[in-house]
């Protein structure tokens, strides 16, 4: 794992909103095929980072970004096809937002954006991504009823259905379970380790015990600094290296 | 436990008086309006028939019908919507999905609601300047059509802008996140769900060009025309034309001894008009709210 190329490489990332800044020239490996939990306190710049990592910081326009993102090598800052850019890195926000549309449509919506109309392609992939979110069974004999009717576990599923029908490389996950009951969150966690299988998952989580169970290495992000990135075996026990990564684990504040 | 104590009763009192306060004044406004529609149609009443719209007026306009004018206002107000739809909606799109929120855009913004307020006459000024004049078109249909679109895109402009922005920001997120552009998601997700309140700028648009004098007068309609009675397409568009509102104040301030009833009648088809196409109007918006989507 440690001899490949990073499938995502940040160096010296600084982002401010007008003056305020949200990171301060944070610099991180993501690693082909694991899943790398972000933890740290809100207003830490978790999701300012996800942001800068699919580009949707594009359409913050008191945003500004320094520093270098590169994707397999390939600047993530300057690539001007930015719709392939994200539909390699798919994106689930904390908040499910089922779209206004039948759930069939918002699995097939980003398909169809990318050029895909016809039905014998469109079928068997909104299959494969229903299941995949553990969705297909609750929903199979009414795809045709809107998604924002479902319930809100459900549509969170839909969500990261949605996301992997652009077949993506890199999955990110912003607090995905903080709107969902915590049967389903336990539902989508298996479904995360299953799809590590199939790519790179980032999951930035407010619960540590989420990316205790799930990542294979965590990173704590406080300030909009990197404060500490290891194995999660090391940053969830005493091996830590920095005190206020052991006592954010351990709950003494955050 | 629940005694009422006087902190209560006070409570209740300051309730009712509130309410009642309320429901005066709702009733209030709605008196005028009942009764200015109910004098209307009985001063109307003598005169009011198919006959009365198809045909044209005769004897110096003392007598006969409004055709010509009633047809003349169609064309205007569909003519003036044609235009300003097409243009306010696209505006209000930009400004809405795609423009920067920097001082520019605010600029704007607050120009269009500054020329709501602008009095129709600077409108029909504006109007014979630009279009009659300079553009050649001369007094025609279209010219007036023109400076109505000015006069209302303002309006089309804001209402639109306004449902565009109730479409909450979290389904372009989503859309954008899945490799959607800016127009994938506007043509999937924002417009259809923002019809409804475009449709109300519309209507605004068509009471408003219906309803005004000032901006044909100076660009194309006239005191009088003959046309063919009851034939739909009696204008050219680059005719002069005549218009309900027009003949309205003309036959009330520039014809002597025109019987009573004909001012009435002529009101009373001006807003039967402009209610058939509001009526047509909500019936749509409350066929699309009844399948809103969440």
């Amino acid at each position: 794992m440690v001899a490949e190329k990073p499938k995502i490489q940040i160096n010296g990332l600084a982002v401010s909103y007008g003056t305020k800044p949200a990171l301060k020239g944070l610099s991180l490996d993501i690693h082909d095929h694991e899943i790398l939990g972000i933890i740290g306190p809100a207003q830490s710049g978790k999701t300012t980072l996800l942001k800068v990592i699919n580009r949707t910081i594009d359409y913050i326009s008191s945003a500004k970004v320094q520093g270098t993102v590169t994707f397999e090598g390939e600047s993530v800052l300057e690539t001007k096809d930015v719709h392939s850019l994200r539909r390699k890195i798919g994106m689930v926000s904390p908040l499910p937002v089922g779209l206004p549309l039948s759930i069939y449509d918002n699995v097939a919506f980003a398909p169809r954006a990318a050029g895909i109309r016809d039905r014998k392609k469109l079928d068997p992939l909104v299959e494969r991504c229903l299941q995949q979110a553990a969705l297909w069974d609750e929903v199979k004999d009414r795809l045709s009823s809107l998604g924002t009717k479902l319930s809100g576990g459900q549509q969170q599923r839909l969500t990261i259905a949605r996301a992997l029908s652009h077949e993506p490389e890199v999955l990110c996950l912003d607090e995905f379970s903080i709107a969902i009951d915590p049967v389903t969150t336990m539902r989508i966690e298996d479904v995360l380790k299953e799809l590590k299988e199939h790519m790179t998952i980032v999951l930035v989580t407010n619960l540590v015990q989420q990316a205790r169970r799930l990542a294979d290495r965590t990173a704590f992000i406080w300030n909009g600094d990197l404060i500490e990135l290891d194995d999660t075996d090391v940053i969830f026990s005493d091996a830590a290296k920095d005190q206020r990564t052991k006592d954010y684990v351990n709950g003494v504040f955050g | 436990m629940f005694e009422e104590t006087p902190h209560i009763r006070q409570k209740l009192r300051v309730e009712t008086t509130a309410k009642s306060l309320f429901l005066l004044m709702t009733v209030f406004i709605i008196i005028p309006l009942v009764l200015i529609v109910t004098y209307m149609i009985y001063k109307a009443s003598p005169v009011l028939s198919l006959d009365f719209l198809l045909s044209k007026p005769i004897r110096g306009m003392r007598d006969g019908g409004i055709w010509p004018a009633f047809l003349g206002t169609l064309y205007l107000v569909l003519m003036s919507l044609c235009i300003a739809a097409p243009v306010g909606v696209m505006a209000a799109i930009y400004l809405n999905e795609y423009a920067k929120d920097n001082w520019l855009t605010r600029t704007v913004n607050l120009a269009v609601i500054n020329l709501a307020g602008v009095p129709s006459i600077v409108h029909a000024l504006f109007g014979l300047g630009a279009f009659v004049i300079f553009a050649g078109i001369g007094r025609s249909i279209l010219a007036a059509a023109l400076t109505l679109a000015v006069m209302t895109l303002p309006v089309i402009i804001t209402s639109t802008k306004e449902s565009l922005a109730a479409v909450p920001m979290s389904f372009r997120e989503a859309c954008w996140n899945v490799g959607a552009t800016r127009w994938q998601t506007i043509r999937g997700i924002v417009l259809p769900n923002s019809v409804s309140g475009m449709l109300t700028g519309f209507i605004l648009e068509v009471s408003r060009a219906a309803g005004e004098t000032a901006p044909i007068m100076f660009t194309g309609a006239v005191f009088y025309k003959a046309i063919q009675e009851g034939d739909l397409f009696a204008y050219g568009l680059l005719d002069q034309c005549m218009a309900l509102s027009m003949h309205l104040f003309t036959i009330s301030t520039q014809v002597p001894d025109v019987p009573e009833a004909l001012p009435y009648a002529t009101a009373v088809v001006l807003l039967s008009t402009v209610l058939a196409v509001n009526a047509l109007s909500i019936g749509l918006r409350v066929y699309i709210r009844s399948r809103k989507k969440w």
